[in-house]
């Protein structure tokens, strides 16, 4: 498949490094899968979906630097979607989710709400400015705020909010944020990983299975076609929260 | 039940068909499950001197009849790589590091140092400044770099051959001429896509390399003019997907086979062409032996 081409239709600023882009067609993706995004002459990134026609993107390099110059009009090359999203699974589901990582919850909350499960959110940002889907999630069911500086909510990690919930309360578990607080959350949770679906990264170069750069290891899962989406307890004992590689291959620190 | 293990190009393979240079080969856990599903042997991803990020994205293209890529040989630098084929090791397989380098020195260097089952040296990348086919399409570059590897290295030697030239034999010969013990034919052939959107080219190297089904029969027509000219083994690559392309190569005169683009559809694409080269030799009451090169034999 060839990347198809989209025209960003409309763009939202979420947070002073985050924003919505809402591109002319609805991908019919899953919560939980990505695209990959060719920003033309500059690089192709992969990028989760927050909603069936829309992708939030926090500027963090060249890529993202480029996009944020992109208007509403211009366009984008789409590959996608891609990977395996989130399962939907019972009644009642608990999504915990940290900084941009709250994206793919979003859209999966509104999809599990009109589906008629439950749903209650534990959302982690670093101080209230950074706050992004506040309304959103809290439209949609109970809903847990922690901020590290404590500007808004509980003060402190996102794990700071775990002893306002008793997890045997949920059906399903949902993560996604940065690594260190995903690995975070699982490690206390370790007798709930059967039933926590984490939405992970990794560097994706070709997103298609087969240049192995987003392998993880012990078992060279590759994250771009069998996930992003990994139960937690298959990330038990990996590299998972220890270390990742870059796009060189060479392994370094995982971050936040 | 007829054998599927051989010897080739120095190494005793279980059976031949290995995983291709650049496919899952990032990582020692990626080649291990390669070499657990059922590769008689895995090819790193290439590694070179210093690390490398390789080229902006889009790094692959789907194209009607293959695949386009442009990675750009990222790697972590041989430096780096050891504990990744040590991984790899584990698994009870061969392991054949690629290497790359822009000199018959740079080459050399890496060769002492690196360890690893065989060498193979990436003669034919054709989308990267300075390296792979911007050597290897020179036959004296190709016997040269050949040469020192040998030199430098006390495990075999295979070489990658480029399709990007006007006589691939030449460049087998000359491969040969530099003390190879196996010929790899054969790499990506150059090539590109346009966005007819925008007009930009796709690939963010603008150029690639094209693999799987449309280069299989250019792979199979090289293996079969090598093998008619060369003493030493022809490994054949190029478009294989299922176990009548492994055959057809296998009669071309390869002594062995990668597989790479095919791995798109799964680690299983390694047990699927060996039980089908297996049930085709007991079908044929043949062995590997006679299979190879029979198209050669040929009135």
């Amino acid at each position: 498949m060839r990347p198809i081409n989209c025209i960003i239709k409309e763009v939202l600023s979420e947070a002073p490094l985050i924003r919505t882009y809402r591109l002319d067609r609805d991908l019919n993706p899953s919560p939980g899968q990505y695209l990959m995004l060719w920003i033309r002459g500059v690089d192709e990134i992969p990028m989760s979906f927050s909603g069936p026609d829309t992708i939030t993107v926090q500027s963090v390099g060249t890529a993202t630097q480029a996009l944020f110059k992109l208007g509403a009009g211009s366009e984008v090359g789409i590959r996608g979607p891609l990977g395996n999203g989130f399962t939907m699974i019972g009644k009642k589901i608990l999504l915990i989710g940290g900084g941009v990582g709250t994206a793919p919850l979003v859209f999966l909350a509104e999809a599990a709400k009109k589906a008629g499960i439950g749903i209650t959110s534990l959302l982690g940002f670093r101080s209230r400015d950074d706050m992004i889907f506040q309304d959103r999630f809290e439209g949609l069911g109970d809903t847990i705020i922690t901020t590290d500086d404590g500007s808004c909510g509980i003060k402190g990690r996102a794990s700071a909010g775990l002893r306002e919930l008793n997890l045997y309360d949920y059906d399903q578990i949902y993560l996604c944020g940065p690594e260190l607080m995903m690995s975070d959350i699982i490690s206390r949770t370790m007798e709930h990983a059967t039933k926590t679906q984490a939405c992970i990264n990794r560097y994706f170069k070709c997103a298609d299975g087969i240049c192995g750069s987003c392998c993880l290891d012990p078992d060279g899962l590759r994250v771009c076609v069998e996930g992003p989406v990994i139960m937690a307890d298959r990330l038990k004992g990996s590299e998972f929260g220890r270390y990742k590689r870059g796009p060189s291959g060479s392994k370094g620190a995982c971050q936040g | 039940m007829p054998s599927l293990s051989i010897h080739a190009g120095g190494l005793d393979l279980k059976n031949p068909v290995l995983l291709a240079a650049g496919i899952l080969g990032t990582t020692g856990a990626s080649l291990r499950r390669a070499s657990l599903a059922g590769a008689g042997g895995v090819v790193t991803k290439s590694v070179g001197s210093v690390p490398r990020e390789g080229h902006p994205g889009p790094a692959i293209v789907h194209v009607k009849c293959g695949l386009l890529n442009a990675m750009g040989l990222p790697n972590p630098s041989y430096r780096d790589f050891q504990s990744e084929i040590e991984t790899a090791r584990s698994a009870g397989v061969p392991v054949i590091a690629s290497i790359f380098g822009s000199s018959a020195a740079e080459f050399a260097q890496i060769a002492r140092v690196l360890k690893a089952d065989a060498f193979e040296l990436n003669l034919s990348c054709p989308h990267a400044e300075k390296y792979g086919s911007e050597l290897g399409r020179y036959p004296d570059l190709v016997e040269s770099v050949t040469g020192a590897v040998k030199a430098a290295a006390d495990v075999p030697v295979w070489v990658k051959l480029t399709p990007n030239t006007a006589d691939i034999l030449e460049l087998g010969l000359a491969a040969q001429r530099g003390g190879a013990d196996a010929v790899v034919a054969i790499n990506t052939l150059k090539a590109m896509a346009i966005d007819i959107e925008t007009g930009y080219p796709i690939l963010g190297n603008r150029y690639g390399g094209l693999s799987g089904q449309a280069i299989k029969p250019v792979a199979v027509r090289c293996v079969y003019e090598l093998y008619g000219r060369l003493e030493i083994p022809v490994i054949g690559v190029g478009g294989i997907s299922c176990w009548e392309d492994a055959v057809e190569m296998i009669m071309a005169g390869a002594l062995a086979v990668q597989v790479g683009t095919a791995l798109q559809s799964g680690y299983g694409i390694f047990e699927e062409i060996t039980n089908g080269i297996l049930r085709y030799l007991e079908r044929k009451s043949m062995t590997l032996e006679d299979l190879c090169g029979l198209a050669w034999r040929r009135p």
